[in-house]
């Protein structure tokens, strides 16, 4: 689904992918682990397709179209799904004014119809049970005010309506108590089919407890030093970040 | 292949003004200039009766002893008031009976326009008083409206069929003597509305006037007049759209409201003139006098959306006389290229216990300049006046300009004044999370704004709200980049 080859990417000049390679399929949930400034959250504006990262190498495929030719709503017409770590906050926009104008900017790239209200106030139902989210949620601005542990739940809410093919979840764990851990993690593996794929960003191992990865990637100064099962995020855990740099 | 950035910029400043269009259409025009020989051959055109006409020579008087202001917040080049026509008007006119019979040229303008009498007459809810350069053409609901009692109107019928009430409120709430252009208008105005809402009466429907301006180089001078009498209660729709001209074309409107005890008036108007083309070249200047004076308990509230224009200039202000009186103001302002504008409030308490709202939400993008000027005036015998004002500006880009000049005079010290102020520009991320939504650019600007504006879109009447929020859109294509 994404084939990521020897890419690099700078921002405002500075070098932070050194190429980097992955392979998700679908069915797949990838982890990527590193420590702060290793490139981890670049690596997720740069598939997301954010204008302030310039890739000055490699390819970046998704089903065999090439992403760095589309910009950003193209991407995310294609099925390419980004949970922010810092949600952004448009006050004025609900919730639920937001995520229909998302479903129905798609739906018309995609040649389809809006929408019906009907349709789209059964499918919030029953995600936004998934998530213990209370009706009033819906109604307040987007992000405006929202905890931590909010915000994530909203990036994940929109995940389950906009029911994308990737999905790549940048720090969703943090700021979340144990319990909003939970009900996150519980809405990502309910999203889960054989067809779609997640690609989890994390520091810590804690959200790998819930969310169990197939493949573990560690990156460290924009490259993949080493790659494993889940295994590798507990032998991390234990050793710490340090013996990466022995890695390489 | 997507569009890059300078790409979506350029082909949306192709897109021109969506209503610039010039409808040919025979008129009877008088020649330039202003002069007391011209204000009596309007007054005798329209048939008036001679304290209409005594009055406007006052009113031209005394314009002529006064000078044109300059402390607004704007740049222009002054018109030259003597290179304008001070009448226009179709030729046909003849009262129609039918749509059949009117002028199949305008209706084709209506229906660019999107607000075809043909529909307009059979959507229920709104009755229309059409004005074209001047002169009203077409009346709905009257029938409906007599009924119950209700006077709409063109003003200029007003004068001649109700001149007792004219007569006892014109000039009341905005004096002839009050400011340079309401001066003009007083001596020149050609037409506009005129409302009188009997005691005791909700009027049933919203009451809808359409302005526009058609003929090349004829200035427009409304003058509108909306009397509640006591405990009634009236919505009142203003709308406008002008064709693309390039010389500039002056617009001083007045606007008169007055609430009688318990009487409650909400006017609201979207304004939509030529602002111009991207270059600052052309474009209506919007030079309006709006006030209106509330009575024991009564309440007068000012909506308004202003997208167009080159240069707007204009406080809908609340004098809160009777005890108990509400005025409040909601307001947003929308600027792009190089359109200026400088607009607020002024709400005057008088009364005891009086209270007014004032939300104000400047939209700036471009080379545009955007100011709020409001006054809060608490007087030294209005005990307990309450004011809560809110001024927010949006910007977008970096080379427009937003002020907020507010004025509290307060001289009573039970008095309770409230004032907030934000500034936020449309920040790279909130688009970036948009677009990773699947969400273009421009639709990403659209919400953005619309969720800025919300708390004055969500006063404005139904129908008004989506056509305002397809004007914010419009008014604002282009500014991304």
């Amino acid at each position: 689904m994404l084939t990521i080859e020897n890419l690099h990417a700078k921002v405002d000049g500075k070098h932070i992918l050194n190429g980097i390679d992955l392979d998700v399929k679908a069915g797949e949930v990838h982890a990527i682990m590193g420590p702060n400034g290793s490139g981890k959250s670049t690596l997720s504006s740069v598939i997301g397709g954010n204008e302030d990262y310039l890739i000055t190498k490699g390819t970046m495929l998704f089903d065999g179209i090439d992403l760095s030719e589309l910009d950003a709503e193209s991407r995310a017409h294609l099925g390419v799904f980004l949970s922010f770590q810092y949600p952004v906050e448009i006050p004025g926009v609900t919730v639920t004014n937001f995520i229909k104008t998302a479903i129905n900017a798609t739906r018309k790239a995609k040649g389809l119809e809006d929408t019906s209200s009907s349709e789209l106030l059964k499918k919030i139902r029953e995600k936004s049970k998934l998530l213990n989210i209370e009706s009033k949620f819906l109604s307040r601005s987007l992000n405006e005010g929202f905890s931590g542990g909010e915000k994530k739940r909203n990036e994940i809410f929109q995940m389950l309506m906009l029911e994308p093919k990737l999905a790549i979840l940048d720090e969703t764990d943090s700021g979340l108590d144990i319990d909003a851990l939970k009900i996150v993690a519980n809405g990502v593996n309910k999203f889960r089919t054989k067809k779609n794929a997640v690609v989890l960003i994390t520091h810590y191992q804690r959200l790998l407890d819930y969310i169990v990865p197939d493949f573990v990637h560690v990156l460290f100064e924009g490259i993949i030093v080493k790659s494993g099962t889940k295994e590798l995020a507990h032998d991390l855990e234990d050793k710490g970040y340090d013996w990466v740099k022995d890695l390489i | 292949m997507g569009y890059t950035e300078e790409e979506l910029k350029k082909e949306l400043e192709t897109k021109e003004y969506e209503y610039g269009f010039h409808t040919k259409i025979e008129s009877d025009t008088f020649p330039k200039g202003l002069s007391s020989e011209i204000v009596k051959k309007i007054s005798k055109k329209k048939g008036e009766p001679k304290w209409m006409t005594e009055w406007r020579l006052k009113s031209l008087k005394s314009w002529k002893e006064m000078v044109e202001p300059e402390w607004a917040n704007i740049n222009y080049k002054k018109p030259d008031l003597q290179s304008i026509s001070y009448y226009s008007a179709p030729k046909k006119r003849d009262k129609y009976k039918s749509l059949d019979e009117i002028d199949p040229e305008l209706l084709k303008t209506f229906d660019k326009l999107g607000i075809s009498i043909d529909e307009q007459k059979k959507l229920s809810g709104v009755a229309l008083d059409i004005v074209v350069d001047s002169v009203s053409v077409a009346t709905t609901f009257k029938d409906t409206l007599a009924k119950k009692g209700i006077i709409f109107c063109p003003i200029s019928e007003a004068i001649k069929k109700h001149s007792k009430l004219v007569k006892k409120y014109i000039g009341t709430v905005v004096p002839p003597k009050d400011n340079y252009y309401a001066a003009l208008n007083s001596a020149v105005f050609t037409d506009g509305s005129f409302c009188y809402i009997p005691k005791g009466v909700k009027c049933p429907m919203e009451l809808s006037t359409y302005f526009r301006i058609n003929e090349p180089g004829t200035g427009q001078f409304e003058r509108t007049l909306v009397i509640a009498d006591k405990d009634s209660y009236v919505s009142y729709l203003e709308g406008c759209t002008a064709p693309s001209r390039d010389e500039n074309q002056l617009h001083a409107a007045v606007v008169e409201l007055i609430a009688l005890d318990d009487a409650e008036i909400k006017y609201s108007t979207v304004q939509n003139w030529y602002p111009g083309d991207k270059k600052g070249k052309g474009g209506v200047y919007n030079f309006v006098t709006k006030r209106g004076i509330c009575h024991t308990r009564a309440k007068i509230s000012w909506t308004q959306v202003e997208t167009g224009s080159a240069i707007t200039w204009k406080y809908p202000s609340c004098i809160l006389k009777g005890d108990h009186s509400i005025g409040e103001f909601y307001s947003i302002a929308v600027t792009n290229n190089y359109q200026q504008a400088d607009t607020g409030t002024k709400m005057i308490h008088l009364g005891n216990n009086t209270k007014s709202t004032i939300i104000s939400k400047g939209i700036c993008a471009g080379k545009s300049n955007n100011s709020y000027r409001g006054l809060v005036r608490v007087s030294p015998r209005a005990k307990n006046a309450r004011n809560f004002s809110q001024c927010d500006s949006l910007l977008m880009g970096n080379n427009c300009g937003s002020h907020t000049f507010p004025y509290i005079e307060v001289k009573n010290n039970s008095a309770q004044i409230e004032h907030e102020a934000t500034t936020s520009k449309i920040g790279e991320d909130q688009i970036f999370y948009c677009n990773q939504r699947g969400i273009d650019t421009e639709k990403a600007i659209a919400l953005i704004v619309n969720g800025f504006s919300k708390e004055v879109l969500n006063k404005l009447p139904m129908e008004f709200a989506i056509e305002a929020q397809k004007l914010l859109e419009i008014s604002l294509e282009g500014s991304v980049g």
